[in-house]
């Protein structure tokens, strides 16, 4: 009994809360996604997303408990295991698994399945805070960003396999964790900046203007620091690969690309030019979140969503639900709630006594951050069209257990972080 | 080295939600685009179209009725894999007309994908028929019932109008904003006066529905349905038979037939020939129809007893004679000499008294009359004193309702002209004109026009003695009443002892200049006139009313290019009062004669003097 005294008063239950809130919000969201007003449903028909997503609730609750009880240095302990386990399963799934909507990432046994690659992010966040927190690791040697690089190339390279390249790239965010860790923001910088460049090239039609913005910015930045030889052929090297990009966008467009993943970058650029195909569903996504209006149309008002103009309307679009019966007034609460638990976790991760838990809790952060930014931003039209869920509120049992591991593992560690003494 | 890498990070997640946030204001609540979007996505509006209101004549037979027609509707977002061939097959078009159908669909204003938008119009009962069956065939096209005008005999056409789709320039006037494109509205005759009473208000019912265009109930429980509601029949004065009489009678010809019922100003018929065959213009060919009839230079779509304008003539006289009796410059016995030096006459008895100079129509008469009616010597100058004269005399023929149009519930009726001195003062310069320049009014000649209805009207004045409705086709509106100006009684000013002189001057001149109307067992009061025309023959014009005791019809009849008004004219008014008032037509010869009468080949369809304004 004293154990359990000290989880419940050590547990930090301001994150709980907010996930509990999520939890709730999203499963009204995804029986408002899927009512229909002639059939007299209950939110708790099984034949219904939403009778199904309070099963997945309960067994979270279970999987919550499960986390809670187990001793907390486990984690530590079979990180790498746990982590070859999924590989494992990963393997399986190109072989054994079910293909579901174009994606082969299920594993199943008769009508229940599971999503490995969901599980494979907390697999993955366990085995890189490991590595970070292993004892005389040090960020800026070249070998251990190489295996950090391996242990997050390995998983995203099985998930490719199965074509779900959403949740391949989610991945590539561990590396936001890492420039916490200490790693150089140089790879970030030019993540970025070649990302930018390469929308920017996309958006303006003539190329030689954006060649001629990068010699501009070029010159004065060597005017503007010291004129050293080796800060000059950096820059200088930087540029020329910029440039690089640029000229790289259409080959990758066109020969890189499949086609479907080309319309959709083309119908983040302009929806409108083919609304009807490839522009479907940013043109209906953005349709049904603008006549939210101010205060939306009220619980189960919604008409885009529901009648199915919005696709995947209660998995990775379930925020236009939100847009669209709850305005802006309900996306500015889901979004300040968001912010909320990823500023919670940083602070939680902050207040870690080892690397161990400080990295995991920043990889929680990441994915987190990661999902919620594309996710929203690609219901709005900010970002292509990836299919990655909304954590906790986008229908899904494999996505809303990956997410509660992902963070209730956190929350144990942190229980316990004064137990914790070794390695900062 | 790690210092502040924190706070990038925590900056970079909040300016995330941030900009989230402003992107989700500007799409959510700046840009009010998306939500019509929304609406137009899910919420398809049904139109239920309104009954037109029915046409009766007097005596509650049925003239203008619907007949049920269908859109065929497309919603192209649901069309798919169309099977054009089989679709031209049960359709009955071409290939290229399916294809310019397409074309022509994403020309327009108000396309989109999502709404149901017409795509064939008016199919027939028939057509709709052949098509019910296959419909099922073709994804994303529905039908829409709606109806179309039909008739149950072919005449009065003029007076009742068509029904057509509003136009682009109605539209951009309406401002009633009841109208869109592709809806109908009575375009002329009584479909457009009455087009407010007729039309009713048309339906809406708003249904959410699906994606894949199923229905998914009411939007918001009917909140903002509305039903059709029909709109109101009209009962018309139109006598049908004698409608119809008439217009076989005018067959051949060219003019107008207005018969009034003098005691309540109720049009019995009103006929205007050559006219066409109102089920021309309705339904599917319509517009191939319409070019036909428009373009015939007889101009059927030409509403003569209210559009034509002719000079009076002799019939013109009774109203000269009826001013001077009141003015008291003439009595019964006055005599004139008739003196051909200014006008011309016909043999008679001369010097005759004014019931001799009505019953022979003789000008020189006439002439001197209206010298005395014009120069009374108010004032020792001859141009002012003609002035002051002729002011008189105008406010006289006004309340005979001359010179304006007398407000017959049907468009464009015209007002004839009765001249002004304002009128010669333009022409000839003030103080510059006096009797000698404008003695041609005197034999209803000169700066004067008439239109049959109002010839008409001064029929059923000399019928009433001294008064008149304003003459209306509309007797009764069903649910509704009718205007009230037509139960005014309007006053002539002039005392009907007068009148019952002239009456029997009337009914005698039967017998001098127009035997051919006598009827035998009704006395008939009559006027015959020569409108002339400078173009040609000159036009027949008879002006007549009977029984002479308690009459019940008032009837004036043009015969353009038909001669002498004693002839055509005056045997089609015979013809016509025979029939209302016995039912049938004992006088077969005389029908005879007139149906004989032919007098088109004459008409100069060149020189539309019947237009001139």
């Amino acid at each position: 009994m004293r154990r359990e005294d000290t989880i419940s008063t050590n547990m930090d239950w301001a994150t709980a809360l907010i996930f509990a809130v999520m939890v709730l919000f999203g499963w009204l969201n995804i029986f408002a996604a899927v009512y229909d007003e002639t059939a007299h449903q209950s939110i708790f028909d099984l034949t219904l997303n939403s009778g199904r997503q309070l099963i997945f609730i309960a067994a979270s609750a279970i999987i919550i408990l499960g986390i809670l009880l187990v001793d907390m240095r486990f984690y530590e302990a079979t990180a790498y295991l746990i982590y070859g386990a999924i590989l494992f399963l990963l393997l399986l799934v190109p072989i054994i698994g079910k293909e579901v909507g174009g994606n082969k990432a299920w594993l199943g046994i008769g009508s229940f399945g599971v999503q490995p690659s969901e599980f494979a992010k907390f697999a993955t966040a366990l085995a890189v805070a490991k590595f970070i927190g292993s004892a005389g690791f040090r960020m800026d040697q070249l070998r251990n960003q190489l295996i950090l690089f391996a242990l997050i190339g390995v998983p995203m390279g099985l998930i490719l396999l199965q074509k779900d390249t959403g949740t391949a790239l989610v991945f590539s965010v561990f590396v936001l964790m890492f420039f916490r860790e200490g790693m150089s923001p140089f790879l970030i910088i030019v993540g970025v900046s070649a990302a930018f460049i390469f929308i920017l090239t996309l958006l303006i039609e003539n190329e030689i203007y954006l060649h001629i913005a990068i010699g501009v910015a070029l010159i004065i930045a060597i005017l503007m620091g010291k004129r050293k030889f080796k800060r000059i052929a950096l820059l200088t090297i930087g540029a020329l690969l910029l440039m690089g990009v640029i000229e790289s966008v259409d080959y990758v467009i066109t020969d890189v690309l499949k086609p479907h993943q080309q319309n959709r970058i083309k119908a983040l650029i302009n929806p409108e030019a083919d609304p009807l195909g490839y522009g479907w569903n940013v043109t209906q996504s953005k349709i049904a979140i603008g006549s939210g209006g101010f205060s939306g149309k009220g619980f189960l008002k919604g008409t885009q969503t529901k009648f199915d103009f919005v696709p995947e309307q209660s998995t990775d679009f379930i925020f236009c639900t939100i847009g669209e019966e709850h305005g802006w007034i309900g996306s500015l609460i889901v979004i300040s709630l968001f912010i909320l638990l990823l500023m919670r976790i940083i602070f939680i991760a902050e207040r870690q006594k080892s690397r161990f838990a400080r990295a995991y809790g920043y990889s929680v952060v990441s994915i987190f951050f990661f999902h919620f930014a594309v996710n929203i931003g690609m219901t709005i039209g900010l970002f292509p069209v990836i299919g990655i869920p909304l954590p906790f509120f986008s229908y899904g049992g494999s996505s809303l257990w990956g997410f509660t591991i992902l963070l209730f593992i956190l929350l144990k560690l942190d229980a316990h972080r004064s137990q914790m003494l070794h390695r900062l | 080295m790690i210092e502040g890498r924190k706070e990038i990070i925590q900056l970079v997640f909040i300016v995330t939600g941030v900009i989230f946030l402003i992107k989700l204001f500007s799409i959510q609540i700046l840009d009010e685009r998306y939500a019509q979007l929304a609406a137009s996505n899910s919420i398809m509006k049904e139109i239920e179209y309104p009954f037109r209101g029915l046409i009766y004549d007097r005596k509650g037979k049925l003239l203008v009725y619907n007949s049920p027609e269908y859109d065929l509707l497309i919603v192209s977002r649901e069309v798919k894999s169309l099977d054009s061939a089989r679709f031209c097959e049960v359709f009955d078009i071409t290939q290229e007309d399916l294809i310019s159908l397409f074309k022509e669909l994403k020309t327009r204003k108000e396309y989109s994908p999502f709404k149901p938008t017409v795509f064939i119009k008016q199919l027939s009962n028939y057509d709709f028929a052949k098509i019910q069956e296959n419909l099922d065939e073709f994804q994303g096209f529905y039908i829409q019932p709606r109806t179309s005008r039909a008739y149950e005999s072919e005449v009065l056409a003029n007076a009742l109008g068509y029904v057509s789709e509003i136009s682009k320039n109605q539209l951009d006037r309406d401002t009633s904003k009841l109208y869109r494109q592709g809806d109908y509205i009575g375009q002329s005759g009584l479909e457009g006066y009455y087009e407010t009473v007729l039309r009713g208000q048309r339906g809406v019912r708003y249904k959410l529905r699906n994606v894949k265009g199923i229905e998914k109930g009411s939007f918001k429980n009917g909140e903002f349905d509305t039903l059709s509601i029909p709109g109101q029949n009209l009962i018309t004065s139109i006598d049908l038979e004698l409608q119809k009489y008439g217009e076989l009678l005018m067959q051949g010809k060219v003019g107008s037939i207005v018969a009034i019922e003098p005691g309540s100003g109720e049009i019995l018929s009103i006929i205007s020939g050559p006219s066409y065959n109102p089920s021309l213009l309705t339904g599917r060919k319509f517009s191939s129809n319409f070019a036909l009839v428009s373009s015939d230079t007889t101009k059927p779509l030409f509403t003569r007893p209210l559009m034509a304008m002719y000079p009076p003539g002799s019939i013109f006289k009774i109203v000269q004679t009826l001013i001077g009796l009141q003015e008291g410059v003439i009595s019964y016995d006055t005599r004139f000499p008739c003196d051909r030096s200014v006008v011309n006459c016909h043999n008679h008895p001369n010097p005759t008294d004014l019931h001799g100079a009505i019953q022979y129509s003789c000008n020189p008469y006439f002439l001197q009359a209206f010298r005395r009616i014009i120069n009374q010597n108010k004032s020792p100058n001859t141009f002012t004193d003609s002035r002051i004269g002729l002011d008189n005399w105008r406010g006289y023929v006004t309340r005979f309702g001359l010179g304006q149009p007398l407000g017959v519930d049907l468009p464009s009726e015209k007002g004839g002209q009765m001249p002004t001195s304002n009128l010669y003062n333009r022409i000839y310069g003030e103080g510059r004109w006096k009797f000698s320049t404008i003695y041609s009014l005197s034999i209803g000649q000169g700066e004067m026009l008439v239109t049959p209805m109002q010839m008409a009207n001064l029929a059923a004045i000399m019928a009433n003695k001294g008064y008149y409705y304003t003459p209306h086709l509309v007797k009764n509106v069903k649910d509704g009443s009718i205007d009230s100006r037509f139960t005014v009684r309007h006053e002539t000013g002039i005392d009907s002892a007068y009148f019952s002189f002239v009456q029997d001057a009337m009914s005698d001149a039967i017998y001098g200049t127009a035997s051919r109307a006598v009827i035998p067992g009704i006395t008939i009061c009559g006027k015959t006139g020569t409108a002339q025309n400078p173009h040609g023959a000159d036009h027949s014009v008879f002006m007549s009313f009977a029984p002479k005791e308690n009459p019940k019809i008032a009837i004036a009849v043009y015969v353009e290019n038909a001669g002498w008004g004693g002839r055509a004219a005056a045997s089609i008014a015979s013809l016509m009062i025979e029939k209302y008032l016995t039912g049938e037509v004992k006088r077969k010869s005389l029908e005879e004669y007139v149906l004989k009468g032919d007098f088109l080949d004459k008409v100069v369809r060149t020189t539309p003097v019947l237009e001139a304004d």
